[in-house]
């Protein structure tokens, strides 16, 4: 560490390289995350599909099923429109 | 076997390109038979940048459509014997490049030559992804900056999904990464990534750092691969990137400022 070095830490909004670095960790992660849960999303939705047409008539397009984390809990999302 | 390699990022101009004219060149120059492909469909750019920009004739697209034979197509460098180029088609067709097409040619070609580079061009589209799917080994060019970074996990994220390793579940694709345009003396200053951040970020094997420097575009200007000027730091820089390609282990260079003017050894002289 040199004197130049010295000065600028006691600014630490001036290491804008710091601030890029937390916020890639935090959306790389989420991105990986994201990226995991889709392999299986697909033929997970058609089973559901399959449980709940053999109780109520739907279609494909009814439902919707999202697979989000958040603060390192993993959160399955599943909306189904039901017919009036 | 031939071994095929894609230079990849995702974003656009992060010096892939560049990346491709050289690694092609250098490996050519240790006496390997190589063949760079331009993938760039209707942004050709490769010939520029190896100097044979008069000599296309007929394009990859050509080959794949029955047009014209491979061997019309490729150019022989003229610098390098070991070396031929596969010009991008100028059609404004994006689809024109098909996995059977593509398929056709890297198996000719495998016959031919040790090791196809395949120089992709930006994005996440078709032209992306035709030029990965077929990779043993990809390098992840990228820049020390926010948007690079993510696109280039985006795009490793693609290669473990979507290439055709993945596809049918083969050893995966060797992943290299690549950082370019690494510029010290603003790392230093607490303006740029440093290489260990991109590391840690991305967690793939380090292959090379190749500098921001003049010595670039000075090389396109004039059509001679940068890895031909062994004077300049990039072109040393790529020349280790080679020899690390090749197996060699050799310590990582130009990461520290180069030059310190007088008032920065006076402040600096302490660490
Ligand atoms: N190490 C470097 N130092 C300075 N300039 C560089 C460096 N690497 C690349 N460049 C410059 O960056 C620009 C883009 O380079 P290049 O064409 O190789 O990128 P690319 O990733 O192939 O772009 P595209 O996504 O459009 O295909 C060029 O002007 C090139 O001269
Ligand atoms: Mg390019």
């Amino acid at each position: 560490m040199n004197l130049m070095q010295l000065f600028r830490s006691s600014r630490k909004e001036d290491n804008s390289a710091a601030i890029a670095k937390e916020r890639l960790q935090i959306i790389v992660a989420h991105e990986r995350n994201s990226r995991s849960g889709r392999d299986f999303l697909p033929a997970m939705e058609r089973d559901i599909l399959q449980v709940i047409q053999k109780y109520i008539e739907i279609q494909q397009e009814c439902i919707d099923i999202k697979l989000d984390s958040q603060d390192g809990c993993s959160i399955l999302e599943v909306n189904v429109q039901l017919p009036n | 076997m031939a071994r095929i390699i894609v230079v990849t990022s995702g974003k656009g101009g992060v010096g892939k390109t560049t990346t491709s004219s050289s690694i092609a060149t250098g490996l050519a120059l240790k006496g390997h038979r190589t063949v760079v492909i331009d993938f760039d469909v209707g942004l050709r750019n490769l010939d520029l940048l190896m100097g044979c920009e008069r000599r296309v004739v007929y394009d990859f697209v050509n080959v794949i459509n029955g047009e014209a034979e491979l061997h019309q197509a490729l150019i022989r460098d003229k610098r390098t014997e070991n070396l031929s180029i596969l010009p991008a088609s100028q059609t404004r067709d994006k689809e024109a490049l098909t996995h059977e097409g593509v398929e056709k040619v890297l198996n000719q070609l495998a016959k031919d030559f040790e090791y196809i580079i395949c120089d992709s061009p930006a994005g996440i589209e078709h032209g992306a992804l035709m030029a990965l799917y077929f990779a043993d080994e990809a390098i992840i060019t990228t820049n020390p900056e926010v948007s690079s970074v993510r696109d280039s996990d985006r795009i490793l994220g693609i290669l473990q999904s979507k290439s055709r390793r993945a596809v049918e579940n083969l050893e995966p694709v060797k992943e290299h990464l690549l950082v370019t345009r690494y510029n010290p003396d603003r790392v230093t200053r607490g303006e740029m990534l440093n290489i260990q951040d991109v590391e840690e970020i991305l967690a793939i094997p380090l292959i090379g750092v190749i500098p921001e420097s003049t010595s670039v575009l000075k090389a396109s200007n004039q059509g001679v691969p940068v890895v031909c000027n062994t004077e300049s730091d990039a072109g040393q820089a790529y020349n280790d990137v080679v020899a690390r390609f090749l197996g060699e282990d050799i310590p990582h260079r130009f990461l520290e400022p180069a030059k310190k003017g007088f008032l920065q050894r006076m402040f600096g002289g302490i660490g």
